[in-house]
């Protein structure tokens, strides 16, 4: 998916054997899906919280912010209880075929569910900085609220979506607790980078293999920093 | 088709509570009273923001709100421009995606020459492609302008539109609501608490005051009506036309039976126009007989055809004179010297320089409309 010829390039500079490229290539795999599937539901959330005043919005407020506060374990865990094979949701899901647990797609959940406050933190910020009497304007000139909303609030709100989004696909790379008690540590199909790393260290001379992925994570992380620092610059001066 | 606002609602916040009927006909109604007086909240109501306790709102035969038969209109259904007091453009867009960003909501397409004639009589031709962050205060204004009529309304509700600016950009803004007043096809109400723009815009005026409706009409009556006159502030309004331009720099308007002379210096005046005249009420006089070897130009004979305590010390007087209704404010002392009652022959002293610039306003409208 992220350009092949890249990944080979890294691989090759950082001197990555298959094993460690696979798990930097599905770690890319992994954080692209959970940033790009919780975004929809993330803005949907941020408008709320931001913009309507309705019961239980406390609560809700507290269960998005929960992965944050919660240890990263307990997070995988009541996955697994929620959505492992013989739980009831999950056997549900699995007659459709939908599989999560011990699945390179419930890595993907697990990061996404992650980095969903960090999203919602950044959307939110940025919807609440939208004047309302902008939005005002534009139904007085016949648009509906969800024109407004897309029309006006979500271009206006946009460079918070992107900080989220980048927020979350640096979050959603680095996860590592959830990960694992979900959807434990299989290589090619749920071995990510930190798990990667991990199991490097838990055998004998796996030091230098793990050295490797620190580096390209160091990397991976600076450059999604710069990227966002990059986007926020371009939009500052209206050019997005 | 005439299209017609017609308003009636009532209103109770916790400590304060409103009970109001107007109607706004086409061309420009100021609806005029002091912070407070519930102006705000009228607008509110008529634009689908808040809900009254009682009452309705209806566009021609269309309800927008009717608290019997539970009816309401959202906003963006009730086909209600508003030209805010700040221009509130949006700012990730071009002025022109601003100006065609209520086109396609609009019931009819805007023909390509609408679009050229609002774009050229705002004169924002030049601005199209800049963003709202670089326009100026004025600039901004008339493109919230454009981009409301683009959007083809059946109503606009200009919201104090002159207010954020200053006195240069106003001058440049109120022409254009002048052309609006006289070629739009819509009603038009328009909010502000300035006498100037009130005199030189208003067709008809509703004066505001705590909640209720101090008075409405035709704006030549409002601004004679001596009762109302203290709350509105600026005098009377009086149509002329401009008979001669003399050499010496002075204008003869005639202005129903009457001549007044104006200082025509840097206007482009001709003979046939329309103007609109204010009348401070502390700039005129009032003489039991027609005074003679003084200095001011313009005397009209009327007669007293009302009184009105102001303060403490002074009394509005309304005379009925061959050129309109004309207010004056004069002391206490100077009422019991002249014996003033109701009917008392009298001539109105208007100081020339009162008809200052500032206050005349071009006027494309027949007096009396």
């Amino acid at each position: 998916m992220i350009g092949q010829d890249v990944l080979q390039a890294i691989a090759h500079w950082a001197g990555l054997g298959p094993d460690e490229m696979e798990a930097v290539s599905l770690s890319l795999t992994v954080a692209f899906w959970a940033a790009l599937t919780s975004l929809p539901f993330a803005i949907l959330t941020a408008y709320a919280l931001a913009r309507w005043r309705f019961a239980g919005r406390g609560l809700l407020n507290g269960l998005v912010h929960l992965p944050l506060i919660l240890p990263p374990v307990v997070t995988g865990y009541l996955l697994l209880i929620l959505l492992g094979p013989q739980a009831p949701v999950g056997a549900a899901l699995g007659k459709f075929g939908i599989v999560f647990a011990f699945r390179w797609t419930g890595a993907a959940l697990a990061a996404g569910i992650m980095g969903f406050p960090l999203m919602v933190r950044a959307i939110r910020l940025s919807i609440e900085t939208v004047d309302r009497r902008t939005e005002e304007a534009a139904s007085a000139l016949g648009a509906s609220p969800l024109a407004v909303f897309f029309r006006v609030t979500l271009p206006l709100a946009l460079p918070g979506v992107l900080a989220g989004v980048i927020l979350a696909f640096a979050k959603a790379l680095g996860e590592f607790g959830a990960t694992i008690t979900f959807v434990s540590n299989i290589p090619g199909e749920t071995r990510t980078l930190p798990s990667a790393i991990y199991a490097f260290l838990q055998v004998p001379g796996g030091e230098s293999a793990a050295l490797r992925l620190v580096a390209v994570s160091v990397i991976l992380a600076m450059g999604a920093l710069a990227l966002s620092e990059y986007l926020a610059r371009r939009m500052k001066q209206g050019g997005l | 088709m005439i299209m017609s606002l017609d308003v009636a609602f009532s209103h109770r916040f916790a400590e304060f509570s409103l009970d109001m009927a107007f109607d706004v006909p086409e061309g420009i109604t100021v609806m005029f009273g002091p912070s407070g007086s519930g102006k705000s909240t009228a607008l509110r109501v008529i634009s689908g923001l808040m809900r009254p306790d009682a009452g309705h709102v209806a566009l021609g035969e269309r309800a927008l709100f009717d608290s019997a038969t539970k009816t309401f209109l959202p906003p963006h259904k009730r086909s209600i421009g508003t030209i805010f007091q700040d221009a509130r453009l949006f700012p990730h867009l071009t002025v022109r995606q601003n100006l065609n960003f209520g086109r396609r909501y609009a019931k009819t397409q805007l023909s390509k020459r609408d679009e050229t004639q609002i774009i050229d009589m705002l004169g924002i031709g030049h601005l199209l492609t800049r963003r709202p962050e670089g326009l100026s205060g004025g600039e901004a204004q008339r493109v919230s302008i454009g981009r409301t009529l683009m959007a083809q309304p059946e109503m606009i509700l200009a919201d104090e539109p002159l207010s954020a600016l200053d006195p240069a950009r106003k001058g440049e803004i109120l022409p254009y609501f002048e052309r609006l007043r006289d070629h739009a096809r819509v009603p038009i109400l328009y909010v502000t608490h300035n006498p100037l723009e009130l005199a030189r815009l208003a067709n008809r005026v509703v004066v505001l005051g705590q909640g209720q409706v101090l008075g409405q009409g035709r704006a030549a009556d409002v601004l004679s009506d001596p009762a109302l006159s203290p709350a509105v502030g600026s005098g009377a309004l009086i149509e002329a036309r401009v008979q001669t331009c003399h050499p010496d720099g002075l204008a003869e308007l005639a202005v129903g039976s009457e001549r007044l002379f104006v200082p025509s210096e840097g206007m482009d005046l001709h003979v046939g126009q329309g103007l609109r005249l204010r009348i401070p009420p502390h700039d005129v006089m009032i003489s039991r007989h027609r005074p003679e070897g003084f200095s001011a130009l313009n005397i009209v004979e009327g007669r007293v055809c009302g009184l009105r305590d102001m303060n403490f010390a002074s009394v509005m007087v309304c005379l009925e004179t061959g050129a309109g209704r004309i207010l004056a404010q004069v002391t206490r002392r100077s009422l019991a010297a002249l014996d003033l009652k109701d009917g008392t022959p009298c001539f109105a002293v208007i100081k020339t320089v009162a008809i200052a610039h500032d206050n005349l306003g071009f006027s494309s409208v027949q007096a009396g409309h």
